[in-house]
């Protein structure tokens, strides 16, 4: 198909247009027998004549078709060790340390040192955990916030919240980040003792079924798995609380292999 | 672009041939799925270099008492690497179909995963996100459906800094949520709309892509004109997509590309295409477009196809909206460099990728329909002739030409003389009835307002052209009114 060599300077010129040339139509035009109207055309999602470039298009969600980029490189480094307050974990390439970070380090609340997945997370649990000025207020009106993103729906307690999410929001009942707030031990700021924390290594992180916090709840017994035996059996009892580490995620259950 | 990670594990030692045959095989099945509207298609993200790392070889199916080791020393284990290494092995096992099965019926297994996903230990978790991606691109619905205790925490997540874990999770969701209408009954109600909203707010491409194809899969969806589209556009998402896709040195091809398939399905769905218009998505569709033109002539690069073929759909969808028709202003498109870029485009597919070239002649159309400017530009940028090139390809080109000659004798006058007549003798002699009569009312317009094209239309047989059909059911009627015109001029 041959161009006009001066198309594709018309390309890069200025925006634009000729003076259309005027229109002059006559009745007669299009009249039956005839019937040629101009018309612009819409086609709806499913059409057929979408059918070519709709399979074009999955071909190149599956990989069939070329890629067009090369995959960026994921260069190694010498291994360095993460700066965060008290941390010590080490790293070799850039990208796990930001995942590291970003989960660690990022939104971190100053007074408890809980990490949170975003800082709409992390100012809910700094609102409802260690604004004294919050207890007072939501006893008058609706203060608990819901968690999802774009609802502006807010509750008077944690459990109404939580009934909301359940119901509304089709979350979990046990959804981690949406834990109640411990009776006793989290108004005072934790001391955040450096060489205690390494002592404890981090956190032994225990995952599924309950998600108690530590000192001041009971542990729910947890849920026998098929076929496992248990390896240790104790919690840290309720009266003792450690410093808390420098970075606790959200999940601050430790456990303890009992020394005997 | 989509970057050059691996689709499914690559068979070794693959012919060139094998792999023609494979993908004619792939798109005869997905030709059978439109038509069947069950037209889904998942997206793996699986890491080269990580593939290479651990060893390249292909990981072997993993038995029950294997999964509930691994899973054991993931969660319990007292060294950390040993945790990473058993989450790691288990990962490259579930890269098995077998493997999945075996797992999802396990029981607490999904279970532990989740709690994996929010441990503090952050290569766990990605270790477990891994995991829960592999499930979420199974064939069957049963393993894919087993992530479903995931989501609300990979719509949390979505919150989050880390670009990797957010792309990961976007791949994850964008899997799901072709799954099953029951599956996106759940997301819906969880956020999805929101969370997307503020996470395209992201300056990371990687990211950028990643919600692209997410957002597209769920526009896709079959319930998405009622269920989906009017929350997508009550959102700020649409702005940032038009955003997304302005033209520039900014422009990511691989961003660009999820985000018109994006804005594709939006307008096709004809829920609220004036709030589109409203937000300058014809001009800048219009920019987009003589972007990808300019790009096309520049490199040989496969692949821009995928953006033009969205652009084209969208451009000409748009310009069927009543908020079009006002003359003026900017919800205009009057820029004659649009129809140099078609054109531009149009023989880029007659190398490339002949299928689209229907698509970009509708656009044509589109443009050429109810604007005198554009048909005016077609004369005066000398196109006639390039398109009467493509005269093979479609009718369309008729329906075209069709809408220049209705506009009267100023335009006709550019017509003919010209290489419009002997092209259309050609037509008048096709078997294709749908081609003779388009050709008809082509001729009939020429006749009105070029008459002094019928003197040569006789000098070159016109009459024993037309005589050929006048036995034709649909065609005797504007034949007979034809002769009539030649001989009494």
């Amino acid at each position: 198909m041959q161009l006009p060599p001066a198309l594709r300077s018309r390309l890069v010129g200025a925006p634009g247009a000729a003076e259309p040339l005027p229109v002059q139509r006559d009745p007669a035009a299009g009249a039956p027998p005839f019937h040629f109207a101009a018309r612009r055309v819409r086609f709806p999602r499913d059409h057929e004549f979408f059918e070519d470039g709709d399979v074009q298009r999955h071909l190149y969600l599956q990989d069939v078709l070329t890629q067009v980029t090369e995959a960026p490189e994921r260069p190694r480094v010498p291994e360095f060790t993460c700066q965060g307050a008290g941390c010590c974990q080490v790293f070799d390439t850039l990208e796990d340390y930001e995942h590291h970070y970003h989960t660690l380090h990022r939104n971190v609340c100053s007074f408890c040192r809980r990490a949170f997945p975003s800082v709409h997370l992390l100012d809910t649990h700094i609102l409802e955990w260690h604004d004294s000025l919050f207890q007072i207020l939501s006893e008058r009106q609706d203060m608990y916030q819901c968690l999802v993103e774009g609802c502006t729906e807010k509750f008077k307690t944690g459990k109404d919240r939580k009934d909301h999410l359940v119901r509304r929001h089709l979350y979990p009942a046990d959804f981690r980040f949406d834990k109640p707030k411990k009776s006793r031990g989290s108004a005072t700021p934790v001391a955040t003792v450096q060489v205690l924390a390494e002592a404890l290594g981090d956190d032994g992180e225990q995952s599924g079924g309950d998600a108690m916090e530590v000192c001041s709840e009971h542990a729910a017994p947890l849920p026998e798995r098929v076929g496992e035996r248990r390896t240790y059996s104790h919690r840290i009892p309720s009266t003792i609380c450690f410093g808390q580490g420098a970075s606790r995620g959200f999940k601050s259950t430790k456990k303890r292999k009992e020394h005997r | 672009m989509w970057s050059g990670r691996q689709g499914r594990l690559r068979p070794v030692g693959c012919v060139v041939e094998e792999l023609r045959c494979r993908r004619r095989e792939r798109e005869a099945a997905l030709r059978k799925a439109r038509r069947e509207q069950q037209l889904v298609s998942k997206r793996l993200l699986r890491d080269d270099v990580l593939e290479e790392v651990e060893g390249g070889c292909v990981a072997k199916i993993l038995g029950e008492a294997e999964i509930q080791q691994f899973l054991r020393l993931a969660q319990r284990g007292t060294e950390e690497k040993e945790r990473e290494r058993a989450l790691v092995s288990l990962r490259r096992g579930l890269q098995h179909p077998e493997t999945q099965q075996t797992f999802i019926w396990l029981e607490g297994s999904i279970r532990t995963l989740v709690g994996l996903l929010t441990s503090s230990q952050a290569l766990l978790q990605l270790e477990a996100a891994r995991c829960l991606h592999e499930l979420s691109h199974s064939e069957q619905s049963a393993v894919a459906e087993a992530c479903l205790p995931a989501t609300s925490y990979l719509l949390t997540y979505l919150s989050g800094h880390s670009s990797d874990f957010i792309e990961l999770c976007l791949y994850t969701l964008g899997n799901l949520i072709v799954e099953s209408e029951a599956v996106r009954r759940q997301l819906l109600p969880q956020g999805i709309v929101p969370a997307l909203a503020a996470c395209i707010q992201s300056p990371h491409l990687t990211v950028l892509e990643a919600l692209g194809y997410a957002l597209s899969q769920l526009l896709q969806a079959k319930e998405a004109p009622e269920m989906i589209i009017p929350s997508v556009l009550g959102s700020t998402l649409p702005q940032h997509i038009l955003r997304l896709l302005q033209p520039g040195p900014k422009l990511n091809l691989g961003v660009a590309v999820e985000f018109a398939w994006c804005l594709h399905y939006i307008i096709c769905s004809q829920v609220n295409n004036a709030l589109l218009i409203y937000h300058g998505g014809l001009s800048t569709l219009g920019l987009l477009l003589l972007d990808v033109a300019g790009a096309v002539q520049r490199t040989e690069d496969a692949g821009l196809e995928l953006l033009a073929c969205p652009v084209l759909r969208c451009l000409s969808n748009l310009l069927t909206e009543a908020a079009v028709e006002v003359g003026g202003g900017p919800n205009q498109l009057e820029d004659e460099r649009v129809v140099a870029a078609l054109f531009i485009l149009l023989q880029f597919f007659l190398q490339k990728q002949p299928s689209l070239l229907p698509e970009g002649l509708w656009l044509l159309n589109n443009l050429t329909a109810n604007s005198s400017s554009f048909c005016t530009s077609l004369l005066s940028m000398d196109l006639i002739e390039p398109l009467l090139q493509l005269l093979p390809v479609s009718n369309v080109v008729l329906t075209v030409l069709c809408n220049v000659a209705e506009k009267g004798p100023a335009y006709c006058q550019h017509l003919w003389p010209g290489p419009l007549l002997p092209c259309l003798m050609g037509t008048l002699a096709s078997s294709d009835t749908e081609v003779v009569g388009q050709s008809l009312e082509l001729l009939q317009l020429l006749f009105l307002y070029r008459p002094e094209a019928v003197e040569a239309f006789l000098q070159q047989s016109g009459l024993q052209v037309l005589e050929q059909h006048q036995e034709e059911a649909q065609l005797q009627d504007r034949v007979r009114a034809l002769q009539k015109t030649a001989l009494h001029r």
